[in-house]
């Protein structure tokens, strides 16, 4: 009696798009036998808003507040690579203190993401004190945001050929003065997870990637380095100066959700280091090239001098037009490697621009990661995988 | 025909009705205040203030939320079955109500404050406890939603396993007390134990069960944790996976009983852990002022101790994986609590310090 016999077939969730542990606007599609994974099938795009598209009609300076909306959990960082793009293709270069003052933010940027994916990843697995601890630290980086930038969060403060304006006075002292606290929330956070074994129950030995895998998918980031590759940009092709400053790559052994976690743990350790160094040898001099075709004139020249309010006219309506000529720049953004691929055809708007999102690398491992371990574990892989859903849809 | 219908009926069903409003009404504020007290201690844990808006400092909130959640509409999906669906929640509710009836709280002019003073009590909340996991694998069940049908399953599953090493260290308590009533074995706890063995009976927290055994105390509190399905073993409705398992297509005054249900079970877990371990309602050293106060009094601090305990574990832990839960129940707490009631057994056999 085959058609009378009871059909099985396995169970599928739609996990996601909405979904508390979807990190955004995931869209999961799980086929499961019981509770384990037999496939996991990702789907992106809800989120999708078009900007590489968009960058092609903009300047690029227009261009680029984009970046920030990118990965909006660490938005200079990704600003950091669109304007190293362009100062490739310009030949030009940052002053020292205009690096400086990147590699700070670059650096506070990666605290700000650590500081959102670790506990939100132990939220994933259960525990929700983390989380507001880190947050009231987050309150603190984004108002050290604020006060260069004047926004919080959109901050669009990189500029082809340095940053949009000079630290206020003070912020430097309180920046450190908050370097000195945070170690301590650090262990705190660490208390609470480290060494629980619920929650290395829970971590240890989940979604693991081997060295070989994980760069065969193109990871990056503390998923690459968590696997036991120590590459990170910031030292394998140093930019902005970050050659000259000391710290260490953290690297884990296993490749699992415990590595990734102790790796990012570790990192925002070492981003203190920088952050000491970066403002300690902190250069005084200009913040930005001195070249009024892509830079802005003071405000005092333009009072005086016709040739300023031109360029200050033309720099803010036409733009700056770049040589022809294609260009990649990469940063070690907190998530991995963030990559601006720039074409330009001479004229004041990018050719082409093609962003390449650590994200989408982790995310379309997610069937090899995913499979065969539980629907728990599911959660747990995502949340230690770093996914932002603006960076991988754009 | 001596009594007559007032003497015999109507008046013993009014005092009843009397000792289960005087039961229940405490027992409810206290779960409305208990999640009150959750958000706030839970607020400190997390550098939070917690509600402070409604009344002072907030004590208003409970309210505030249960005024909503009953004027909210109650959304019952179309592929529901309605009957079940509606069942469900009350079935958890009233489960959660009814254990009351057999929990004692104190001594009155050598009466005793229990609604019904019944000889196997224990084997009565073990019952009913049990019953609970049908309101959530029915609600998991008529929701016709995967989530909550997971919730449920996981629910059925986990709270079947930690019965049963609930129920063997119910039965080294047993062993002890030589009694199924609760009031019982309160009163053994009462007048042996350690603090008589040592000579110094005004010591009486020294004779509460909690000492001698130890290793099933913790046992039980940990296996009470995952009977009522609080952290770290909330997996039936671990907000991260399953959205919130078997809940999630509840709304408005269904969700409220859910909720009720809940933590009025962490209450009786917590009230069963204070009598079976901490003496009930019995005060901690044998001195008059300390035996001035009331015992029921007594019982609500300890409960207040356990449900504190409750509320940290929810804040401090993650959670377990299905998988490793069933391990922890089966493969740790089960050989452990069989081993066990065969150990304390033995020893009171041979010592002689079995209960007359």
């Amino acid at each position: 009696m085959a058609d009378t016999a009871p059909q099985i077939k396995n169970l599928s969730i739609n996990f996601g798009p909405q979904h508390p542990a979807a990190h955004g606007v995931l869209r999961l599609v799980l086929e499961m036998d019981g509770e384990v994974i037999e496939r996991a099938d990702p789907h992106i795009g809800l989120l999708h808003r078009g900007t590489e598209k968009l960058i092609e009609y903009k300047t690029y300076l227009q261009a680029l507040p984009y970046f920030d909306r990118l990965d909006y959990v660490a938005p200079m960082n990704q600003e950091h690579a669109f304007v190293l793009a362009t100062e490739k293709l310009l030949g030009i270069a940052a002053p020292p203190r205009g690096q400086a003052i990147r590699v700070l933010y670059d650096e506070i940027g990666r605290i700000l993401n650590h500081l959102l994916n670790v506990p939100a990843f132990a939220m994933d697995v259960g525990a929700m004190t983390p989380m507001l601890w880190a947050f009231e630290e987050r309150e603190k980086l984004m108002n050290f945001y604020e006060r260069a930038s004047g926004a919080r969060l959109h901050a669009a403060y990189y500029r082809t050929g340095g940053v949009h304006q000079d630290l206020p006075a003070g912020l430097t002292d309180d920046i450190l003065r908050w370097v000195e606290t945070f170690p301590k929330v650090l262990d705190d956070m660490e208390g609470l997870l480290t060494d629980n074994r619920i929650f290395r129950q829970r971590t240890v030995d989940i979604g693991v990637v081997t060295k070989e895998d994980a760069q065969d998918w193109g990871f990056s980031g503390p998923m690459l380095r968590a696997s036991g590759v120590p590459w990170d940009l910031r030292k394998a092709q140093p930019y902005d100066g970050y050659e000259n400053y000391d710290f260490d790559i953290p690297v884990g052994k296993n490749g699992d959700c415990f590595d990734r976690y102790l790796v990012r743990m570790e990192e925002m350790r070492q981003s203190l280091r920088i952050i000491r160094q970066a403002i300690d040898k902190m250069p005084a001099g200009p913040i930005m090239v001195e070249d009024n075709k892509v830079s802005p004139p003071r405000r005092s020249e333009m009072k005086r001098s016709m040739e300023a309010l031109i360029h200050h006219f033309k720099l803010y309506t036409e733009g700056f037009h770049i040589p022809a000529g294609e260009a990649y720049a990469a940063v070690e953004a907190p998530k991995g490697e963030f990559g601006v691929y720039l074409v330009s055809d001479g004229t004041n708007r990018p050719y082409r621009c093609k962003i390449r999102a650590p994200g989408y690398a982790f995310l379309q491992a997610a069937d090899y990661l995913c499979k065969g371990y539980m629907l728990a574990d599911v959660v747990a892989i995502i949340g230690s995988m770093d996914v932002v859903f603006g960076e991988i849809d754009r | 025909m001596e009594g007559g219908f007032w003497t015999d009926f109507a008046w013993p069903a009014v005092l009843l009705v009397i000792k289960i409003v005087a039961v229940i009404v405490p027992v409810v504020l206290a779960m409305a205040w208990l999640t009150y007290a959750e958000r706030k201690i839970i607020a400190a844990v997390q550098l939070r203030k917690g509600p402070n808006v409604v009344g002072w400092f907030g004590l208003l909130q409970p309210i505030a939320d249960g005024v909503k959640l009953i004027f909210k509409e109650t959304v019952i999906p179309s592929g529901a079955n309605k009957v079940v669906f509606i069942i469900a929640p009350l079935m958890t509710f009233v489960l959660a109500l009814v254990g009351w009836a057999v929990i004692p709280f104190g001594t009155w002019d050598g009466g005793k404050l229990v609604v019904s003073d019944i000889n196997v009590g224990i084997l009565y909340l073990f019952a009913i406890s049990s019953l609970g996991v049908y309101g959530i694998i029915m609600s998991g069940w008529a929701s016709n939603s995967r989530y909550a049908f997971l919730g449920g399953l996981r629910s059925a599953a986990q709270m079947v396993s930690y019965e049963v090493s609930i129920g063997f260290v119910l039965i080294t308590v047993l062993l002890c007390a030589g009694s199924l009533n609760l009031s019982e074995i309160v009163l053994a706890q009462k007048e042996r134990g350690l603090a008589t063995v040592l000579g110094v009976p005004a010591l009486t927290f020294l004779n509460w069960y909690w000492l001698p055994l130890l290793p099933m105390f913790v046992i039980f509190f940990i296996s009470a944790l995952a009977e009522t399905n609080r952290h770290p073993f909330d997996l039936p409705e671990a907000e991260a996976e399953l959205v919130t398992g078997y809940n999630v297509e509840y709304s408005a005054f269904t969700f409220a009983l859910f909720f009720l249900g809940e933590y009025m079970n962490m209450i009786l877990m917590s009230a069963m852990t204070s009598i079976l371990f901490l003496g009930g309602w019995l005060p901690p050293l044998d001195v008059s002022w300390l035996n001035w106060i009331p015992g029921p009094i007594w019982l609500a601090l300890k409960i207040s101790f356990f449900l504190f305990l409750f509320i940290l574990a929810r804040a401090a832990y993650p959670r377990y994986r299905y998988d490793q839960l069933m391990r922890l129940g089966w493969k740790v707490f089960l050989p452990l609590t069989l081993v066990a009631v065969v150990v304390y057994a033995g020893v009171l056999l041979y010592a002689g310090w079995l209960p007359k």
